[in-house]
């Protein structure tokens, strides 16, 4: 189906249903209690999960397969944001012009990035995409200012006026796709559950459901194979008269764009640019997404990313009154030395737990989040004694 | 010509601090072959070990002085350090003057402890994973121990003064004739500098000269032949780890009279450190020194008025500039060897 | 498709109770459910504190945190009430807001524009916040309230010092009461002319990003109005930690005063380095080398140690004020958690205050009422003695502290001590002054997101 073979087309079914359904799913508290802390299933948080699972999983097509680590990704991330913007500021409020613009911007860069880095190869290629993100990063901070508003970044301001839009004097424009408003949507109440459809989440989700077909497809085609040739032993394949410098630029501009789509996305979905997105430690984060959840597995990833974007936008939150509200039914005196003991793993130590995670991951599960999902499948059909079910909902990492 | 020497005597000092944390990342990274994302929390627990030791030198017993008032016009608190019940006022003060000196000291045990430790329970289970794996453990490890530090000394910069004999400048420009005042450096700066060069030749001399440094090298080169020779060649690892953290520690250390130390300075170093360890070469202690020199003198040349006239934000790239034509005109990096970190 | 933007977890309260049990979806739409974004139904009102938890600032965040949850038990009636006895407007009676508790969320910036804004719309989206607060840089307060603006809430600016929050970007739905650049430049010039004289030659090191820009452009124009020369300015990367090779040049330059146009850690470096190379016992054309930093903090102050004994500066506030507001809220900051209040943590509470009364008299929390409310209010008794909140710009204006590096300090604390108050028409400038982004700024309509 699609091109897929039938493992392959029922990973990409259920991870078309997770998407579509993450309104429901990740809201399974009930408004009003304590758990609702947890609940992740605001649109904002929504677009996050799945701009930044586009990020990672065009990340994962130049480290999973080929094993070049670029530590400079980012960039490409920021530029396409910075194109798209200056898209809406100057031509058009449609976000479709401006992703795409923000995907090209971001490809060509990529292919002057790659084509110089690309001539080294293991660490040597990773200090060098490195080194391209920091003067990126250093220079939209400082001296380009004009061009990338500096420390401020850019938003949309009254004083826009878009080529193909007809704003009124002193109106804001607002990010849409032909008409339709990003941040519109309905609340939908079961009892006392909330659960908010947002139509920006809906378009977002449907390009990275796009960018994970399309990863499959990679995945599974001659020049993923080729890729992966690329991993295995780079001379062998040299030796047999092939050339790896053209699949590798070609899989490093794949995932330029797709970090590119990325800042597009992030942009379409709220109308801000700013330098730190192409600061190394957001480069250093699609890293860890990618091996969080398992690099060179398909849906790894998107799990990595999640979970990361979770902790940042969720335990961050948690506060001391949340937490005393939570243990309130306990005696006073227990109640103080379970909070003493939690306190410093949430709200401002919400980086601590990052890093224990991080650790623990790859000690314990060292074929990342993937492995722990693969491991528990396989303890549940032991305990049912049934070898046939062929219910995996990951894929077999690619080595 | 002032200017010039002035800032060729900037990027000795800045390029000694380079050197210094490069050093110890390549004797791990380089050598060990372990990715240790973790290089620049170590350097950061360094600077707080003098901050740890100035605070237990000025533990102090509280009296309440009747005649004073604090903020809320209750009666003051007046902290008594210990060591001036101990040792009398001018002593006590003397100690607690040369904290920063006297926490080479402590550093020296504490941070080879440390570094024996990380490499026992964490980094020995690593040697064979993928570099990955490395990246993300030692990244999770930095952060964890970046938080602890946090969560007990705060996010705020901590003022450890160096000792008052050395505060104030030497007149470099008065002893070459020049103008008084035109060339003139910090002493503590100078004894930096002085302290980088003396790790670093130690270092190096105890890898050439004895006969353990030997067998680390060999090591080094052909780990599975030096073990079929029946020598234990993790527990030397193990060693040199310890002896990495301990000297990332002392540039820490003596770091902290310049920059008052806070928990993130690692992170800020970590990147830096990474691109001198690699236009250095890979697996090679002396590219890395040179590197770091290098990348030094040409930072500080870069910040120069005159320069910037010419090329607004060149000083904001010139490390990361000079990195890229090192590296595209140097396969290896300056003096990197063949085949290590290559794939 | 109707257009709603947010949740409303009041309103969501209420309805379940109707519908309890009720396994049918009810839909809400804006035009029929609510009049503005999270408006607030049920009995109790949430606000989102938006302060930096982790990074470099997190201390200073901390800080405004406390002076967040001092503020929210003051309202609510409970401890001594603080500066909310001193406040010259009596609208607010204890019992929370509007008769409706305040509870509130908290969230980290990061300081970082996108993790701010993240955060602010979780606490938009998630938790119904209706005004959000909080922050410790100018790029956060920008991007923070551009989105505030285009939801429809709220944003009481916290610690944000550059021109552009209520200059060239200035918002409808934001109002800054800490001070700027501009104040700083009018205030610290007379005084620096006074004590060093009026033929000084300036050497400027200034951090390479839009705060830096506008600090140097302020305190370069004020200063060479007074009569000084500025021989040099020099911009220094942000991520910049040791700075000898920007200070080394300093004196070979003929400059006899150095404006560190730096702040958090840049500051602390800067200075320490600045002092390390001995420029402060420097003679140059026969005078006494001078340093001097705009904008001081008492919690970077504290970083910076020894160094900072007599170097001129300003400041929004300090605790050693002794009004009766300023004494009554050191008072019941100190007794609440041991030390006193840094002035990051002042703005803040005086920002909640000024919220929670300009909905009082509003008598209700549409932003628009609230804005209606705030703009041209006049008042007394937080700490800073009379202050407008002008309605063009919506920027508070009030006196200046030029305080200097105290020479012998009783306690942690004592580090600044205050030389002069400067008056507030001395600072004031107009709404379209050049340096706040010319006619061109502009606030823009209030938005309530309806």
């Amino acid at each position: 189906m699609l091109g897929l073979d039938k493992k392959d087309f029922r990973l990409l079914l259920i991870v078309i249903a997770i998407t579509l359904l993450a309104p429901f799913i990740l809201n399974p508290f009930p408004e009003g209690s304590g758990m609702a802390q947890f609940n992740a299933g605001y649109p904002d948080l929504m677009q996050r999960f799945v701009i930044y699972g586009i990020f990672a999983i065009g990340f994962n097509i130049l480290f999973g397969l080929t094993g070049y680590l670029s530590f400079g990704h980012a960039a490409f991330l920021g530029v396409g944001s910075y194109a798209a913007i200056w898209m809406m500021k100057l031509v058009t409020l449609n976000v479709i012009p401006a992703i795409i613009l923000g995907v090209i911007i971001a490809g060509l860069f990529a292919l002057a990035v790659g084509y110089i880095s690309l001539r080294r190869s293991g660490i040597y290629f990773s200090i060098l995409t490195l080194a391209f993100a920091q003067m990126s990063y250093a220079l939209a901070y400082s001296v380009l200012t004009p061009i990338t508003g500096g420390e401020t970044g850019l938003q949309i301001k009254a004083t826009d006026s878009p080529l193909l839009s007809n704003l009124e004097p002193g109106q804001i424009g607002r990010a849409n796709l032909f008409g339709m408003d990003m941040r519109a949507g309905f609340d939908l109440s079961f009892g006392d559950w909330l659960f908010t459809i947002n139509a920006g989440y809906y378009i977002a989700a449907v390009f990275m459901i796009l960018a994970f077909y399309l990863s499959i497809r990679i995945f599974r085609s001659p020049f993923g194979t080729m890729l992966r040739a690329v991993k295995s032993n780079q001379t062998r394949m040299y030796y047999t008269g092939l050339n790896a410098r053209p699949y590798t630029l070609a899989a490093f501009v794949i995932s330029g764009m797709y970090a590119g789509l990325a800042g597009g996305l992030l942009v379409a979905m709220d109308t801000q640019a700013g330098p730190e997105r192409m600061f190394w430690t957001a480069s250093g984060e699609v890293v860890l997404m990618t091996i969080l959840g398992g690099a060179g597995t398909l849906i790894g990833p998107v799990l990595g990313s999640g979970a990361i974007k979770y902790m940042e936008n969720i335990l961050s939150k948690i506060n001391k009154d949340i937490l005393h509200e939570w243990f309130a039914f306990m005696p006073d005196g227990l109640e103080d030395f379970i909070i003493a003991i939690v306190y410093p793993f949430i709200g401002k130590g919400w980086h601590l737990t990052l890093g224990l995670i991080f650790m623990a991951v790859v000690i314990f599960l060292p074929g990342g989040l993937v492995e722990g999902g693969q491991r528990i499948g396989r303890l549940l059909r032991g305990k049912k004694a049934n070898p046939n079910d062929d219910k995996a909902t990951q894929s077999t990492p690619a080595e | 010509m002032e200017a010039i020497i002035l800032q060729v005597l900037n990027g000795l000092d800045k390029g000694s601090a380079y050197a210094l944390i490069a050093l110890g990342l390549t004797l791990i990274f380089g050598t060990l072959g372990v990715v240790n994302f973790a290089h620049g929390a170590l350097f950061m627990i360094g600077a707080f070990c003098a901050v740890t030791l100035s605070r237990i030198l000025t533990l102090s017993r509280t009296v309440v002085d009747e005649t004073q008032t604090d903020f809320l016009g209750n009666p003051l608190q007046v902290q008594v350090p210990y060591v001036h019940d101990w040792f009398g006022q001018a002593t006590g003060d003397a100690i607690i003057d040369w904290a920063v000196p006297l926490s080479i000291l402590f550093a020296i045990p504490v941070m080879m402890l440390i570094g024996v430790v990380m490499e026992r329970g964490l980094i020995k289970h690593f040697y064979k994973r993928p570099h990955a794996d490395q990246i993300l453990v030692t990244f999770g490890l930095a952060i964890v121990l970046q938080e602890i530090i946090k969560y007990y000394y705060g996010a705020n910069p901590i003022p450890t003064p160096a000792p008052e004999a050395f505060t104030g400048s030497f007149d470099f420009g008065a002893m070459l004739g020049l103008d008084p005042n035109v060339v003139i450096y910090p002493y503590w700066r100078i004894i930096y500098f002085a302290f980088a060069a003396v790790i670093i030749g130690a270092v190096f001399a105890f890898l050439q000269f004895t006969t353990f440094g030997m067998v680390v090298r060999a090591g080094m080169a052909d780990r599975e032949t030096v073990q079929l020779l029946g020598i234990n060649i993790d527990r030397r690892f193990t060693i040199m780890f310890g002896l990495a953290a301990a000297v990332a520690g002392l540039a820490g250390v003596m770091y902290t009279p310049i920059n008052s130390p806070n928990y993130h300075m690692g992170m800020d170093f970590l990147v830096l450190s990474f691109v001198v360890v690699v236009v250095g070469g890979m697996g090679s202690l002396p590219g890395a020194v040179l590197a770091g020199f290098l990348l030094g003198i040409l930072e500080s040349f870069a910040s120069m008025r005159e320069v910037l006239e010419v090329l607004p934000g060149i000083n904001q790239i010139i490390i990361y500039l000079v990195a890229i034509i090192i590296l595209l005109t140097r396969p290896r990096g300056l003096m990197g060897r063949k085949g290590v970190m290559e794939d | 498709m109707s257009k709603t933007d947010l949740t409303r977890r009041g309103l969501l309260k209420t309805s379940a109770i109707a519908g309890a049990g009720v396994a049918l979806p009810t839909i809400f739409t804006a035009s029929s459910a609510a009049a503005f974004t999270n408006e607030p139904t049920g009995d109790t009102v949430t606000l989102g504190f938006n302060v930096p938890q982790t990074g470099p600032y997190a201390d200073e965040g901390a800080d405004e945190l406390r002076a967040y949850e001092l503020a929210v038990e003051h309202l609510n009636g409970g401890g001594d009430g603080g500066m909310m006895n001193t406040f010259s407007s009596n609208a607010l009676q204890g019992n929370g807001i509007m008769g409706k508790k305040v509870e509130y969320v908290t969230g980290d910036t990061q300081t970082k524009a996108d993790a701010a804004r993240a955060s602010a719309k979780s606490m938009i989206e998630k938790d119904g916040a209706v005004m959000i607060t909080g922050g410790s840089s100018s790029g956060v307060a920008v991007a923070v309230q551009a989105l505030c603006q285009e939801a429809g809430v709220i944003f009481m600016a916290g610690l944000t010092h550059s021109n552009d929050t209520t200059g060239k970007d200035r918002k409808a739905n934001g109002f800054r009461h800490f001070f700027n650049s501009y104040m700083s430049g009018a205030a610290l010039a007379p005084v620096l002319a006074n004590a060093y004289g009026t033929d000084r030659k300036a050497y400027h090191l200034t951090a390479d990003y839009n705060w830096g820009y506008t600090t140097e452009e302020a305190v370069r124009a004020s200063t060479e109005a007074m009569g000084w020369e500025t021989v040099a300015a020099v911009k220094t990367p942000l991520t910049q930690t040791d700075f000898s090779s920007y200070i080394a040049p300093v004196l070979q330059s003929g400059a006899d005063t150095l404006v560190l146009n730096h702040y958090g850690g840049n500051m602390v470096n800067s200075l320490t380095n600045a002092v390390q190379f001995g420029l402060r016992d420097k003679q140059v054309n026969g005078k006494d080398f001078q340093i001097v930093v705009p904008l001081y903090s008492r919690l970077m102050a504290k970083g910076a140690g020894e160094n900072v004994k007599g170097i001129f500066g300003s400041t929004n506030w300090h605790w050693s004020l002794q009004d009766e507001g300023s004494k009554a809220f050191v008072k019941s900051f100190g007794t609440k958690y041991g030390f006193p209040p840094s002035q990051a943590a002042h703005t803040c509470y005086v920002q909640a205050m000024l919220y929670a009364d300009a909905v009082e008299r509003a008598g209700s929390f549409n932003p628009c009422a609230v804005v209606e409310a705030l703009e041209g209010f006049e008042f007394d008794g937080m700490g800073n003695g009379p202050t407008l909140y002008r309605a063009e710009d919506h920027q508070c204006f009030k006196d200046v502290l030029v305080v200097k590096g105290k020479e012998n300090p009783e306690s942690e604390f004592d580090l600044l001590e205050i030389v002069e108050v400067t008056p507030v028409d001395q600072v004031t400038y107009a709404p379209d002054h050049p340096q706040m982004g010319g006619a061109d700024a502009t606030l823009g309509e209030c938005n309530d997101g309806a």
